[in-house]
């Protein structure tokens, strides 16, 4: 089996969202920029099912600036053979992503392309659906076990009442939920070895796609604000303020 | 303008996020028909016809939309957006699952989780998880949206008139089948629909201790969450989480228990009408955000508020 990795360069996750005060986006100079935390997920993914001998050879690939190629080194350290890099200094939404990869899959033939559910950054949960219907492949999405049993992978969804098991006949699209693995830490020795992999350099040009973006941000603003409120001593202070609410 | 919204039902009953989706449809503005999609959904077809200010309920009633998978789905939308200028569906994770596929049939990008409609292109919408809101011009002929359902009032579930009107299922091979579905079964009420929320996080400690919290639930007729902590350590199932990642919830009380407030928990209940944090670190984040804070070891404050609650009628 041949497994694609789709992963982004996002902001930090632990780095504190500032909007710009002249509300044209949010500031991303100079702040510590990392892969997706789902995409690591699915690059774990990805190098586990090659450990297992379920994969023979993993391909990651990023769409970005050339920064972006930094993410796709940490993916090469995780164990994951080589790398296409989508140069583009745009930002580029989930649809031309998706088109993007479309044209990657069509030359590399993955069985599985596994990607995280969605970016921290826009939140749009929509790139590996999109991929499938272009594809006309099957998806499971927000998985949290994969099986692969014959031409076909068995996959946990977390979905909003509990668990959902699909099969789905591969070739297929699979994104990943949170609690389908815990990323490794790359080692130092597998840093230095990433560092002689392949990486291909690519535009968005040489697959032909348009990413003219069809949104257009008028504006990004802080969210509305709460404040602390008062503290209570004990249970039946609480109750009194609590029914004085309404809520109770 | 003529708008199609993708109803979210269990194949028995339509759900209140339904509701909540056709009002953000009507702000839109045009005529608003409903899509119900399953197996054995006369029911359902019927129960949506009554909310005010519906036009008309397309049924499609086939054996593979029994689980709403997102394949079958596309098969029975992409054909019908012949006849419509936006397709709305709730952001569940039925309809994530399924949405943008029909974005990417009609090379349309998506606008994901609205929380507001600015008019019938521009709409609001979270981004890094709440921390941010984003308004968005749509320049695609097309808008294949999905909605933030804790954003919106539900519209009146009687009053309307709808007909009914029967149309074919998928007529395509699908390569994705269903094979089991685990749902947690509870007496209570379900976390996005209650009115009043109890939480636990890591504080807990274990699975067993969600005990107290159960206590208070049932005196207060509340569901019970999670943070994502409570849930990666396995205290509780995953349908329990309440956060950016997990479910978004807005009810009119929400207690949390032994929960710091990180980011992602906070971006998933902050829109609660009353905030009530017990936690017996001062310096938790989540008092800035609470109405009421009470600094206590929650194995003391839990049974006490129970008791409380109990002299008090409950």
């Amino acid at each position: 089996m041949k497994v694609l990795v789709p992963v982004k360069l996002v902001l930090d996750f632990n780095v504190k969202v500032r909007v710009k005060p002249d509300n044209s986006g949010v500031d991303l100079a100079n702040v510590k920029m990392s892969m997706n935390p789902f995409d690591e997920i699915s690059v774990e993914q990805a190098v586990r099912m090659q450990e297992a001998g379920m994969a023979r050879e993993t391909i990651a690939v990023s769409i970005g600036p050339n920064k972006a190629q930094e993410t796709i080194r940490t993916a090469l350290a995780m164990g994951i053979d080589r790398g296409i890099h989508v140069k583009t200094d745009a930002e580029v939404e989930p649809l031309a992503v998706a088109k993007i990869l479309k044209a990657i899959v069509e030359g590399e033939n993955p069985d599985l392309v596994i990607l995280g559910k969605q970016a921290i950054d826009d939140d749009s949960n929509a790139t590996g659906q999109m991929l499938a219907a272009l594809m006309g492949w099957p998806q499971a999405t927000f998985a949290n076990e994969i099986i692969k049993d014959g031409d076909s992978l068995t996959v946990d969804r977390e979905v909003d009442g509990g668990i959902q098991t699909v099969k789905v006949a591969l070739p297929a699209i699979v994104t990943v939920d949170l609690r389908l693995n815990q990323p490794r830490y790359a080692s130092l020795p597998n840093i230095m070895k990433a560092k002689r992999k392949p990486i291909e350099a690519k535009t968005p040009d040489d697959y032909g796609v348009d990413i003219t973006p069809r949104l257009t941000t008028v504006k990004v603003s802080e969210p509305a604000s709460r404040s602390a409120g008062v503290k209570v001593a004990n249970a039946a202070d609480l109750v009194v303020k609590l029914k004085s609410e309404g809520v109770i | 303008m003529a708008i199609l919204v993708i109803a979210e039902h269990d194949n028995e009953n339509v759900k209140d996020a339904t509701h909540k989706t056709v009002t953000a449809a009507l702000a839109i503005g045009g005529e608003v028909d409903i899509l119900v999609a399953g197996k054995d959904i006369k029911n359902v077809a019927a129960q949506v016809a009554k909310i005010a200010g519906v036009r008309k309920v397309l049924a499609c009633d086939h054996v593979s939309l029994k689980r709403q998978l997102a394949e079958a789905m596309e098969q029975v939308i992409v054909p019908l957006m012949d006849d419509y200028d936006a397709v709305l569906a709730p952001d569940t994770t039925t309809g994530k699952n399924f949405m943008p596929r029909i974005a990417a049939k009609l090379d349309v990008m998506q606008i994901s989780s609205i929380s507001n409609v600015e008019s019938a292109d521009t709409f609001v919408r979270p981004i890094y998880a709440g921390n941010a809101m984003a308004t968005v011009k749509s320049s695609d002929g097309k808008k294949v949206i999905t909605v933030r359902s804790t954003a919106f009032a539900p519209a009146g579930g009687e009053g309307g008139s709808a007909s009914v009107e029967a149309i074919a299922g998928p007529a395509g091979d699908l390569k994705s089948e269903f094979v089991k579905e685990e749902l947690s079964k509870s007496d209570r009420p379900e976390l996005t629909a209650a009115k009043i929320i109890i939480s636990g996080g890591r504080g807990m400690g274990s699975g067993e201790n969600f005990a107290i919290i159960e206590k208070v639930a049932d005196k207060l007729g509340a569901a019970i969450g999670a943070s994502r902590a409570a849930v990666d350590a396995g205290y509780v199932p995953n349908d329990y989480q309440v956060g950016q990642t997990g479910k978004v919830v807005a009810p009119e009380l929400y207690i949390a228990v032994g929960i710091s407030g990180a980011i992602q928990h906070l971006a998933g209940m902050k829109d609660s009408k009353i905030i009530v944090a017990i936690n017996k670190d001062e310096d938790a984040p989540i008092f800035q955000i609470s109405d009421y804070g009470w600094v206590a070891d929650l194995f003391d404050a839990v049974p006490a508020l129970e008791a409380e609650l109990e002299k008090s009628g409950y």
